[in-house]
């Protein structure tokens, strides 16, 4: 019966070096409301807990020259929906975010954490991915970029390195006649995991979509950005041919299971619904009539 | 005596245990510590079926910190070929249920439990317990444990002179089915499928046993009936029922589920063997992998009536998962299917079908839902063939005085009918419903009804003066709804006084008499029955002694408003004397006032349920949520609104959750993938809208409040009323629940191929 140690790290350089010191028996704890319930059901026993909510960096949201954001990776979904510049640039991050848990979940839980548990259902992880958020990671031997499509490897996998910590996001501009959303089914209302989960980003001029991303979640062992989708979409006016060949692209793009959550067929088709849904709640954000 | 002027009974009063709940005071079963105390933890299964060759426990027994260890060979063995009934229960199936003996029948099925100095011990010891497995084919779906050559559970179950399954049969019969369908214009045949489905409750069955040097047990837990917790360990560890006292704590919820016992036997043998007080919780994954739930079914039924609606011949053909071991609720379909109706010939069979998965514990009507499942999705499909109205249809067949229940019972003054024609004057059933209110949306309504025997039965109680004048009542029935608080009511109401002066509480086996389960609706009815004899009898004390101060004959004294008056000008002139006067001279005028009852009560008559429900579906993700949903039942007395109020949301919500996501999923190896609330989809708050009680006021006639049943019956009709309605917004029948978004979108994409 190992004994866990508690470290609350004051700066980046401190926490990279007790995790990297600790080779592999340690644990980044940003809200804790995945690493904690693993601990409890006995999955995880880690020697070292490194907190990360005390180092400025990765808990602040700070808006860019060009219109772009930082977030850190242990800002709580509660704190980031206060942030009203945020909320007005990028609602489907912000509602993919709040969606997690429950009130008492929103407290504490982080979007980086979403995206280092590395599950498939994650769901601001989509919303992150159409976005075109980038992820900035720090290890040992100094810090990269990734886009956040990237990150994951597979169930409950990254592509962190030993001893790399994701510090936070660098959202780009969000150009004028942009929008993005985020819808994910689950077969109850509330406290539930993602069956399928899919975010829209798209820009608009003269009606016409001009840039899309596509994110795609629970329907493969990664998120997967869905670039066909998003083809299908660019120079359309969002018209039901439109709309169908991106639905049939996500569909295409689906690698699922069947399990306790959904079968393979529900999952596929469900894909295809919600892209439709989706992409038409971010251009009506756009500024679509 | 119906009570008329009622300044308590019918109040929302404040419930007694209610600012302890709301403060995190009140002491629920996994709250008790003692000094001293261990921790037991109980080794499970890790295999569906399996034959266990050998168990070695001495490994477990060395670890520094473990203080006993358990195996089935320290609980009483019960051989197999003859009955030890408790109850409705037999001790030779939950002797092996708690523990399993010569084979694992599921996975979780306990093997061997070990007390500890800490929980981590315990868990480090029994992954010490080495166990010799042959691990065996297993079944767990009715189909795979009834085909031929399924691996059979148990050697000495046969069916036919055959090795099988089936581990019993109920068969209810009035008339002759095949002559009634002879005469039917419409027959109607369908089969239908329930998931078992989990009780759900927020409590994780919990003990503490103190075993002294003298051979005394003392049991703190949380369950449906102290005295059966106290009984059935009594059975299960050999030791006499004097020597073990249970003491309830409260209770957070059972719906049928804790009228048996899982933990108490082994704590009581792991505190005997250590010499240590032990303390037993299980974790919410245990729970669900080995306690409850309820029995899936595979039912048959078919009815047949004539063109003008008239009910001909019913036939039903119930097949009921027991899980591990015999005793699925047979009764449950087999007597309620069909009992709403008058139908002249029923042929009612159930099964009781063994399968290698946790043994069923009773459920809220239990095995009802399921029944009237399938006979009132029939009933709806007749409905809809005839053209005629489903609320008028059920009118015309509905159930009388005088005529003879399936189950053998002749009814007496029962009120379906009055369900019935609330329902149809509600508002609800004539509000229009659009049912195309959006693209991708549709919209139905439903109707279906159910029935309950309800129950009676032993309870005690105890009404005690305090010496200041106020009042103590003891009944012997946990409160898992309410119950206090309507005991609360009854009371003030019969004395006079003000509801604050009367304190209800819960006595332990050894300080109340004895009183069955809280279960089968019966607590309120049968313990107003004693609490009412218990006050008369209290008031007849008062009103002797108040005579004896007065020097006036007893029958020259009334009591009213809390007070001893003379009858009248003739008795005499006397200032009244109040409950505090009458307390202050007891001693003197003839010692303590108080004074108990104890009964086998009678009278509860069957109770009904007729419900409306408007569902939406979204068609392209096949998600259907309930709009609008109005459940009439009669109560015959609501003593407390708010509680009955709650027992007829209550069951309605945990029948949403059955109709359309509760199931249990196990992988291939037989073991349970959703063994927690995140998966096993019970409805949160958001799923269901405000559930409308409709409270019919009718008094049972048997009843000294006019109290009826209520716990049961809302559940009863909820899966068919569900399913009517569902079929009302897509013009497809389903008989397969749950109806999951995967399960309808497969349905919807077939037809439309
Ligand atoms: C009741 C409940 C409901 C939930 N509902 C949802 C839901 O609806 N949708 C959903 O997607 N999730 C849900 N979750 C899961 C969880 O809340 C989310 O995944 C949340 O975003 C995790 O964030 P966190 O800050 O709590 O992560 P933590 O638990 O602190 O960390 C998660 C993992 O990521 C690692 N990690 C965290 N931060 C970093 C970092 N900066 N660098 C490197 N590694 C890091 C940790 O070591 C750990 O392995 C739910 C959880 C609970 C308990």
């Amino acid at each position: 019966m190992t004994e866990t140690r508690y470290l609350a790290a004051q700066t980046l350089d401190e926490a990279i070096g007790a995790y990297a010191a600790a080779a592999g028996a340690a644990r980044i704890l940003a809200g804790g409301t995945d690493l904690l319930v693993q601990m409890r059901s006995g999955v995880l026993r880690p020697g070292l807990i490194i907190d990360v909510k005390k180092i400025e960096e990765m808990t602040a949201i700070v808006p860019k020259a060009d219109g772009g954001y930082w977030v850190g990776a242990a800002v709580s979904g509660a704190v980031l929906a206060e942030h009203k510049g945020f909320a007005a640039t990028w609602p489907g991050v912000l509602e993919a975010t709040n969606l997690i848990g429950s009130k008492q979940v929103q407290g504490r839980a982080s979007i980086g954490g979403n995206l280092c548990n590395a599950s498939p259902a994650a769901d601001s992880v989509p919303a992150l991915v159409a976005a075109g958020a980038v992820a900035s990671i720090q290890g040992p031997h100094g810090r990269r970029e990734l886009a956040v499509e990237h990150l994951p490897a597979g169930p409950g996998r990254t592509h962190l390195k030993p001893g790399e910590v994701l510090v936070g996001f660098t959202f780009p501009a969000h150009p004028k006649g942009s929008g993005d959303a985020y819808l994910r089914m689950i077969p109850r209302t509330e406290m539930d995991i993602a069956v399928v989960g899919l975010g829209v980003n798209l820009t608009l001029a003269g009606g016409k979509v001009t840039a899309a991303r596509v994110g795609l979640g629970a329907v493969a062992p990664t998120v997967l950005l869905v670039e066909d989708a998003a083809k299908a979409l660019i120079g359309s006016s969002l018209d039901e041919r439109a709309l169908d060949a991106a639905a049939a692209a996500c569909r295409a793009a689906c690698k699922p299971i069947n399990d306790k959550r959904g079968t393979i067929e529900y999952r596929t088709k469900v894909a295809g619904v919600l892209l439709k849904r989706t992409a038409l709640i971010a251009a009506e954000r756009a500024g679509r009539k | 005596m119906n009570v008329i002027a009622n300044k308590w009974i019918g109040q929302r009063t404040i419930r007694p245990d209610g600012a302890d709940k709301v403060t995190g005071r009140a002491c629920y079963a996994a709250d008790n510590t003692m000094p001293g105390m261990i921790w037991g933890k109980v080794l499970r299964s890790p295999h569906a079926h399996a034959l266990i060759r050998s168990i070695d426990t001495s490994k477990a027994e060395k670890l520094p910190g473990v203080k006993a260890v358990v195996t089935a060979k320290d609980l009483v063995e019960f051989p197999v070929d003859k009955p030890v009934p408790l109850g409705i229960q037999d001790m030779r199936w939950m002797s092996r249920n708690i523990m399993a003996r010569e084979k694992a029948l599921f996975h979780g099925h306990p093997i061997a439990a070990v007390a500890a100095i800490n929980e981590e011990v315990a868990a480090e010891a029994c992954k010490l317990i080495e166990v010799d497995y042959e691990v065996l084919p297993h079944a767990i779906e009715i189909e795979d444990a009834i085909k031929p050559h399924a691996p059979i559970l148990h050697d000495f179950v046969r069916f036919e002179g055959k090795p099988s399954n089936i581990a019993g049969t109920m068969v209810n019969k009035v008339g002759d089915v095949e002559a009634g369908f002879a005469e039917a214009d419409i027959v109607i045949e369908r089969t239908f499928t329930t998931r078992p489905v989990h009780q759900g409750y927020i409590e994780p069955q919990a003990c503490t046993v103190s075993c002294t040097a003298d051979g005394k047990v003392t049991i703190w837990s949380s369950s449906q009936g102290q005295f059966m917790v106290r009984a059935m360990t009594s059975f299960l560890t050999g030791i006499t029922q004097s020597n073990i006292r249970a003491i309830p704590a409260e209770i957070g919820g059972g719906f049928g589920a804790k009228t048996i016992i899982y933990l108490e036997p082994l704590a009581t043998v792991l505190a005997k063997k250590s010499g240590r007080p032990v303390k037993m919780v299980m974790t919410r994954e245990e729970v669900m992998r080995a306690t409850g739930p309820t029995s899936g079914s595979r039912s048959t039924v078919k009815i047949g009536a004539k063109k003008d609606g008239t009910l001909v011949a019913a036939q039903g053909t119930f097949y009921l998962q027991a899980g591990a071991l015999p005793g699925s609720p047979l009764r449950g379909p087999v007597g309620c299917s069909f009992s709403p109706y008058y139908i002249p010939n029923i042929l009612s069979t159930g099964y009781d079908v063994v399968s290698n998965r946790s043994k069923v514990a009773a459920y809220r009507a239990p095995g009802a839902p399921l029944g009237a499942f399938a006979a009132e999705c029939v009933i709806d499909e007749i409905c809809e063939k005839l053209g005629l109205d489903p609320l008028e249809f059920r009118l015309k067949n509905s159930s009388k005085e005088g005529q003879k229940a399936v189950y053998g019972a002749t009814f007496g003054k029962i009120t379906f009918e009055e369900t019935v024609e609330a329902a149809l004057k509600h508002p609800h059933y004539k509000a229009p419903l659009d049912k195309n209110p959006r693209p991708g949306v549709k919209r139905g309504r439903g109707v279906a009804s159910g029935f309950w025997f309800n129950a009676g039965g032993e309870s005690s109680a105890q009404v005690n003066i305090t010496e200041d004048g106020n009042v103590a009542v003891t009944t012997g029935h946990p409160d898992v709804g309410g119950s206090r608080a309507s005991i609360a009511n009854v009371t003030a109401e019969l004395l006079g006084i003000d509801h604050s002066r009367i304190s209800v509480l819960i006595g332990d086996t050894a300080s109340i008499g004895f009183s069955n389960l809280t279960g089968g609706s019966r607590v309120t009815f049968a313990s107003a029955i004693v609490v009412t004899q218990s006050t008369e009898k209290v008031i007849g004390q008062l009103k002797e002694r108040a005579a004896r101060i007065w020097k006036i004959d007893p029958d020259a004294v009334t009591w009213e408003n809390g007070e001893a008056r003379p009858a009248g000008p003739n008795a005499g002139k006397f200032p009244p004397l109040s409950l505090e006067d009458l307390a202050a001279k007891a001693n003197e005028m003839g010692g303590p006032i108080g004074a108990g009852t104890q009964l086998n009560t009678t009278g509860a008559d069957p109770g009904f349920a007729t419900h409306i429900v408007d569902v939406e579906v979204d068609v392209d993700l096949a998600i259907v949520r309930v709009l609008r949903y109005s459940a009439v039942q009669d109560v015959g007395r609501a003593l407390h609104p708010s509680y009955v109020e709650g027992q007829i949301q209550g069951g309605v919500v945990q029948g949403i959750g059955w109709a359309l996501s509760e199931e249990y999923l196990f992988d291939k190896q037989g073991k349970l993938e959703n063994a927690g609330f995140l998966d096993y989809r019970m409805p949160v708050c958001s799923d269901v809208p405000m559930i409308e009680p409709v409270m019919l006021e009718i008094p049972n006639p048997k009843h000294p409040q006019g109290v009826r049943g209520v716990g049961e019956a809302p559940i009863v009709p909820v899966l068919a009323a569900i399913t009517n309605a569902v079929h009302d917004a897509l013009g497809k029948r389903f008989c397969d629940l749950p109806l999951s978004p995967p399960r309808v979108s497969a349905a919807l994409d077939a037809a439309a191929e």
